[in-house]
């Protein structure tokens, strides 16, 4: 299956990039799209614990189960105001 | 009105958030400060949000507020994009039948969107360095 992955703030320096289509195997959680996109950009590994991820526009836990045309998003420790 | 936008926040364009009969009405605008908290000149902030979260955000803060306070009325404008010193980056607004609860729910509003909100940003330095700035937790 084929997600949509959109990274914000330092998060998508460290991706060089805003958005990522990446190719996850039938069944993937929010973990493995994590760990998919750690392996290929170790620098993001440190931000795991501090990260929190909405899917579809809904904050959810790493074993939440994605689906096909599924967007995550990763969403680091805020700065509004 | 809750909002993410990328033009300048004009101070005097919320007399809509001022409701009609009510008897009291907070204003809290937030601007960009010329020194970071390590005494570093600011020339500037770079904001960015995860606008449809963002915006979902600020009616669930709205809505807390009204469970918490009673019958407020909130507006909440977050401005993103590039912001200079001394412009506006975030407005609320609070109206209420009485001050007390419009001064509670304007504090409670901007609180919780600088602990929740998914918006960043980024302070330049006027020695051409920058680093993304996040919150403290609300004590």
């Amino acid at each position: 299956m084929k997600i949509r992955v959109l990274a914000f703030a330092r998060l998508r320096e460290i991706l060089d990039a805003a958005e990522t289509a990446l190719e996850l195997r039938a069944g993937s959680r929010v973990g493995d799209a994590w760990a998919a996109l750690a392996e290929g950009c170790p620098a993001l590994e440190e931000h795991r614990a501090s990260t929190r991820v909405a899917c579809n526009g809904t904050l959810v836990a790493l074993d939440h189960a994605l689906h096909d045309g599924d967007e995550i998003a990763l969403l680091p420790p805020v700065g509004g105001g | 009105m809750f909002a993410v936008v990328r033009e300048p926040i004009d101070p005097r364009t919320f007399e809509d958030a001022i409701r009609p009969g009510d008897g009291g009405a907070v204003k809290f605008f937030g601007v960009v400060r010329d020194r970071a908290d390590d005494g570093r000149t600011v020339r500037g902030l770079s904001y960015e949000a995860f606008e449809p979260l963002a915006t979902v955000e600020f009616e669930r803060i709205a809505r807390e507020a009204r469970e918490r306070f009673g019958d407020v009325a909130l507006a909440i404008v977050h401005r993103i994009g590039e912001v200079c010193v001394g412009e506006i980056s975030v407005a609320v607004v609070a109206s209420a039948a009485h001050r007390a609860a419009a001064f509670d729910a304007c504090r409670y509003a901007i609180d919780q969107l600088k602990h929740r909100a998914p918006i960043w940003k980024k302070e330049r330095y006027a020695d051409g360095s920058a680093r993304w700035r996040e919150n403290e937790p609300i004590s």
